[in-house]
């Protein structure tokens, strides 16, 4: 148990210092904080679906568990591990069909959340914001 | 017939020959110097996991034929099965192999319900020559009861490591005046097991569902048959592992008796201090392999005369298991003996 808290604050943390390292490295470069966040998110989503591919995220991951779960990184492991694992069953009914199996469920709640949010925001907001 | 479902063979059928192939986590456990064959490459050249499945079992048919100095067309019938979906690995192997295939399906259970009836066919004499098989593939089965490989999931300890491996044993009548295999283990009997379901429903926890399912088998057939734990050299469960192991040495207790020779394929075909596989080996393939690599050739070595293999089964569905439905469970058990010289004797 507490090794795999330190495994999972270890390799979260470092996948996080790692985000952090190419928003400044973006930021340097000139591009505006907008910018700079997206390109870090794009970056690490090509990263983990690169070492995903390579078969290295998943051993990554038996050690870290949530260290590797719960950032960007996780979420894409989640989409391209079945799109590498099924494509022996097509590019339609296989690769792309079954892609979203395990984060489809994350998208959909994930919007259905944002817009029960945005009315909850919208009724607030005369009281709120300044 | 003493007991629903409990045979005990008046012929014991004789094992001719065994053949077994595993994989590359079988060659790195203790059993790896039973197999006959171990594959570097687990996807045996094929294209898909489930095409490399059936592979490693139609070599393990072939070998167990070849030891048996028989041709396909030598078998009367092969029955066998392995956890894909409708049974496709065997189906698959099968093809072009000229015999009677008849698919069965009990999940980890199969290899003894394979074995079992092959035995009852062989000694009632309507088969000459059988053969019994299973087959389970790692890679097959996670992705198509749990996640891509590629997917940085975390393993629950309870959770099992299913065995890329195959086992196929070829039976023959026993007795005198009947072609010699040379081989001196016969399966003296058999039970099929009742379907036992204990309400639990994780799915990484397949031990604890199946643990009843084995003690209740057990029981019946010990009941049926007058034997004790303690005149048996050894009881082999498929693949309870840890968890389950420990609970059907509790459930025994319970009902006062003391299985003290008990043992587990699933903890015997890895060793769970150097191999992460969780609470132990699981699938079709692990009781097959485990009795091609390690009960018959200690049997045919002289280092038990009499043991059981109890090979268990939880029988869900994806489906089920994510409607909420608990695990059913069963065991089938057969006898196995060496020599000539038990009870059953081989006599006609």
């Amino acid at each position: 148990m507490g090794r795999d808290c330190a495994w999972a604050f270890a390799v979260g943390g470092g996948i996080c210092r790692l985000g952090e390292a190419l928003r400044t490295g973006y930021l340097a470069a000139g591009h505006t904080l907008t910018d700079a966040a997206a390109l870090t998110s794009v970056t690490l989503v090509a990263l983990s679906a690169a070492a995903t591919a390579l078969g290295w995220y998943q051993k990554l991951a038996a050690r870290a568990g949530a260290g590797t779960l719960v950032p960007i990184t996780g979420f894409a492991n989640a989409v391209v591990s079945p799109a590498i694992e099924f494509k022996a069953e097509g590019l339609v009914t296989g690769a792309a069909a079954r892609m979203f199996t395990i984060a489809g469920p994350v998208l959909v709640y994930g919007a259905v959340a944002s817009a029960l949010w945005g009315a909850v925001w919208y009724l607030l907001r005369p009281w709120v914001a300044a | 017939m003493s007991g629903r479902g409990v045979l005990c063979f008046s012929r014991p059928p004789r094992v001719a020959a065994a053949g077994c192939v595993g994989g590359r986590k079988e060659a790195e456990g203790p059993l790896a110097e039973g197999f006959d064959a171990l594959v570097e490459d687990t996807r045996c050249g094929q294209p898909s996991w489930e095409l490399a499945e059936s592979a490693l079992a139609r070599r393990a048919l072939d070998i167990a034929l070849e030891k048996a100095r028989l041709a396909p067309e030598n078998l009367d019938a092969a029955l066998g099965g392995d956890l894909q979906n409708q049974c496709t690995a065997l189906a698959y192997a099968m093809r072009g192999v000229n015999a009677p295939f008849v698919g069965l399906y009990n999940a980890c259970a199969t290899m003894a319900q394979g074995l079992g009836l092959a035995a009852a066919l062989v000694s009632g004499g309507f088969l000459h020559r059988a053969a019994a098989l299973a087959s389970s593939h790692f890679c097959a089965a996670e992705r198509q009861f749990r996640t891509p490989l590629g997917y940085g999931g975390k393993r629950t300890p309870t959770a099992q490591w299913t065995v890329t491996g195959a086992g196929a044993v070829v039976l023959a009548p026993g007795g005198p005046g009947l072609p010699a295999d040379g081989a001196p283990v016969h399966i003296a009997g058999a039970a099929f097991g009742r379907v036992v379901d204990a309400g639990v429903t994780d799915i990484t926890n397949m031990g604890a569902a199946m643990a009843p399912a084995a003690w209740d088998t057990i029981a019946r057939y010990l009941a049926a048959t007058g034997r004790t734990p303690a005149g048996l050299d050894a009881i082999f469960t498929g693949d309870l592992g840890l968890v389950g192991s420990r609970l059907l040495v509790r459930l025994a207790q319970l009902d006062g008796a003391a299985l003290e020779n008990h043992r587990d394929c699933g903890l015997l075909i890895y060793d769970r201090t150097r191999q992460a596989v969780g609470a132990g080996g699981s699938g079709a393939g692990c009781s097959a392999c485990a009795l091609c690599a390690h009960i018959l050739p200690g049997l045919a070595a002289g280092r038990w005369r009499r043991v059981l293999l109890v090979s268990t089964g939880a029988l869900m569905s994806q489906l089920t298991a994510q409607q909420g439905q608990s695990i059913p469970a069963v065991a089938h058990l057969v006898e196995l003996a060496a020599g000539t010289s038990g009870q059953e004797g081989g006599s006609q």
